[in-house]
């Protein structure tokens, strides 16, 4: 099982990047990186809609042929995707949007360093641990 | 010697054994017979193949017990300079594999400079100087023993040993906290406090307010540590994730920048003596020697994570000034630790802060005690003479002296509904998962708002769900998070009989009895405390719901002008 977590502000470049298992990563950018179009269309989607928490959540963005995305998007337009392998069933929505949850806790806990800048790649140590937790759960 | 020094009877070496010993060895290279008045000669230094420096082991009388003065590190920085004027017993790490590491190789960053004072006893300590250096891990593995060791003091023989105020040439400072014997790095000292508290004050006069993430990022530059580590340093003392410190937390990183400074790594996570509630307790009162240095953090091999009972003593004792700002600072205290939190509940030997501990603080006491007992196991007499510390220096053992009664308890149960509210949020998960739970029933724009109103309320809850669960699958339920918070209660009678039986397998013959009378305390104290706990419960259930109905209400007015806002547009569109 694969799970890939990408926090990309508006910018579209990646802050923070972490996939198990690490084979195959290159192919797990690239397709972190086509799933931010299709998150990209679904923030448009909403258009003048207020955009509250409920839709930070975009849900499965596609699946494809091994692996499921899913994308969440915080007010700030902080992208953070996850990739999933299709395999792993046992992962339902409502554990995916507290991952997320979780990982935009975390990430607006790194925004409260003041010694952090925005846009900076994100070296917290928390927030790997965090990361890394979450991931051997699923995995 | 092992005979006279009491090992053999007792069947082990206990610290006070083991100083005894060593004061036994030294009079043997002496030329002085093996027996207890030998020691109490003036002798040289026991001389040890493996030492590279001189070690001395420093003996207190009873009574000096009480005045036992402390040898403060030597710290001078660039930013602090000052010296520290305490000074206490200091023993040698007793029980470290081999006398080397006691003296670590003076290639260590880092040499602690202890230096002795003597006040109107009459009698001249001899200071206890280490070099302690880069494996401090080692060193804290058998800090254990100096906490537990101090309190047999009182029933070994007093010696005077020659003092020695040598200032080693490399004077390089360390600012180890440790206010007394205890090598412990992570510990402030009252001087480093009170320089820190200045330095608060200069930024922000009000003490108890905060400072703001940009002043306090502009200070800590001027220290010229790179900034990732000032991150780190960030990360780990800023508890409740503000952007901003308060006292404790700026004093947790001023500790840290100073401690790195020194060359001390940083910890991965904060260690136990800094963290803001125990801080907060310790400018309430005398810092707590438990001379533990608590890490949860695996790069500190070897320093077994038992907690101070000066930590839960803390808890008990700055619930007075309990503020929602110390909620926040224990869940995430509680938070941190929990990350590394694997270990089996007991019952420490103090069950008077024992009970008020399971119930108002849940996993983090429990798991503490029982580790801090099997090491002080030798002196738990008097540890429970004496409450849980060790001598403490003059200022401070009427506190702990005090705390060893029975007025503690009901002081503690007194503040225990406020204690109930901080004391008892034990560790949720890394993940915090109720905590989505609660914010999803929020779904207000204004996100910042309500998750900082939330965290109070949340932690609690989360406390409780997440007790004995590293995930919880569901965001619980309001009736469901009560429920868990009874079974959380629940759990912890039944975690408290066991202690029951642990305490009766001291080693110690001693305390036995005295170890019965106490469980029943105990058991009683349990139950009060847990009532106080359902009430606490009570009262944040009903705020819970307060929260819930504001939230609703802002949802309406929310929805009320996006309403509005709709039938305006066709009007501009046009």
């Amino acid at each position: 099982a694969r799970l890939g977590i990408i926090c990309r502000p508006p910018q579209n470049y990646p802050l923070y990047i972490r996939s198990v298992p690490t084979e195959n990563e290159l192919k797990f950018h690239y397709t972190v990186h086509t799933s931010l179009d299709v998150v990209d269309e679904k923030i448009s989607a909403m258009g003048k809609a207020m955009v509250d928490q409920r839709e930070l959540y975009l849900g499965l963005l596609y699946p494809t042929e091994d692996y499921k995305v899913y994308g969440y998007v915080t007010n700030s337009k902080v992208k953070f995707v996850m990739v999933v392998d299709s395999s792993n069933t046992a992962l339902r929505d409502n554990e995916i949007r507290s991952m997320f949850r979780k990982l935009h806790n975390s990430y607006t806990d790194i925004m409260c360093n003041p010694f952090y800048n925005p846009g900076d790649r994100i070296h917290s140590r928390a927030f790997d641990n965090m990361v890394n937790s979450m991931m051997m759960q699923v995995c | 010697i092992t005979e006279v020094c009491g090992a053999k009877r007792v069947g082990y070496f206990g610290p006070a054994q083991f100083y005894i010993a060593l004061k036994l060895i030294a009079a043997a290279q002496s030329g002085f017979p093996v027996r207890i008045e030998s020691i109490k000669n003036e002798l040289p230094l026991p001389r040890f193949m493996a030492l590279k420096n001189d070690s001395e082991v420093r003996y207190g009388t009873p009574a000096e017990l009480h005045g036992v003065k402390f040898q403060a590190p030597h710290a001078s920085l660039e930013k602090n300079s000052y010296k520290r004027t305490d000074e206490g017993d200091k023993q040698q790490e007793p029980k470290s594999p081999p006398m080397s590491p006691i003296c670590s190789p003076p290639a260590s960053p880092s040499t602690y400079q202890r230096i002795p004072l003597t006040y109107g006893y009459g009698k001249s300590r001899s200071g206890l100087e280490q070099q302690h250096g880069a494996p401090y891990e080692v060193r804290h593995s058998t800090h254990q023993q100096d906490g537990p060791s101090s309190g047999n003091y009182g029933s070994k023989p007093a010696l005077a040993c020659s003092t020695l105020s040598r200032s080693l040439s490399a004077e390089r400072e360390q600012p180890d906290s440790s206010a007394h014997y205890s090598d412990d790095p992570w510990r402030i000292t009252e001087e480093q406090r009170d320089y820190y508290v200045n330095q608060f004050r200069s930024l922000q006069p009000d003490l108890n307010s905060f400072i703001s993430g940009s002043v306090a990022k502009n200070f800590f530059t001027k220290s010229k540590l790179p900034i990732p580590e000032l991150s780190h340093i960030w990360e780990l003392s800023d508890v409740d994730c503000d952007g901003a410190l308060t006292l404790p937390e700026f004093c947790a990183a001023f500790h840290l920048v100073v401690a790195r400074k020194n060359g001390y790594q940083l910890p991965e996570t904060l260690p136990e003596t800094l963290l803001p509630d125990y801080l907060q307790a310790a400018s309430l009162k005398p810092l707590r020697e438990c001379t533990l240095f608590d890490s949860y953090s695996e790069p500190l091999p070897g320093s077994q994570p038992t907690r101070d009972f000066g930590r839960m003593e803390k808890t008990s004792a700055e619930e007075v000034p309990d503020n929602s700002a110390v909620i926040k600072d224990k869940s995430k205290d509680d938070k941190q630790a929990l990350k590394v939190n694997t270990v089996v509940k007991a019952i420490p030997k103090e069950f008077q802060h024992l009970t008020v501990k399971t119930a108002a603080q849940e996993p983090n006491a429990l798991k503490a005690r029982p580790r801090s007992r099997s090491y002080s196991s030798t002196s738990i007499e008097d540890a429970m003479k004496k409450g849980e510390e060790p001598p403490t220096p003059p200022p401070r053992p009427q506190k702990s002296h005090s705390r060893a009664s029975s007025l503690d308890l009901n002081k503690i149960f007194q503040q225990n509904t406020q204690a109930v509210r901080s004391g008892w949020l034990p560790p949720p998960p890394p993940a915090l998962p109720p905590r989505p739970s609660v914010s999803q029933a929020e779904q207000v724009s204004e996100v910042e708002l309500h998750p900082q109103m939330n965290r109070p309320p949340s932690p609690a809850e989360e406390n409780s769900s997440a007790k004995k669960e590293v995930v919880l699958a569901q965001p619980p339920s309001k009736p469901a998070r009560r429920k868990l918070r009874t079974e959380v209660q629940g759990l912890e009678t039944p975690e408290l009989s066991p202690t029951v039986n642990v305490t009766s397998s001291l080693p110690a013959a001693k305390p036995h009895l005295p170890v019965q009378k106490q469980s029943s305390k105990q058991k009683r104290a349990i139950q009060t405390a847990i009532r106080k706990n359902k009430e606490a419960n009570a009262v944040l259930a009903r705020l819970n719901s307060e929260l819930q109905q504001q939230l609703k209400e802002v949802h309406k007015e929310r929805i009320a002008l996006e309403t509005q806002l709709e039938q305006l547009r066709p009007v501009t569109v046009l």
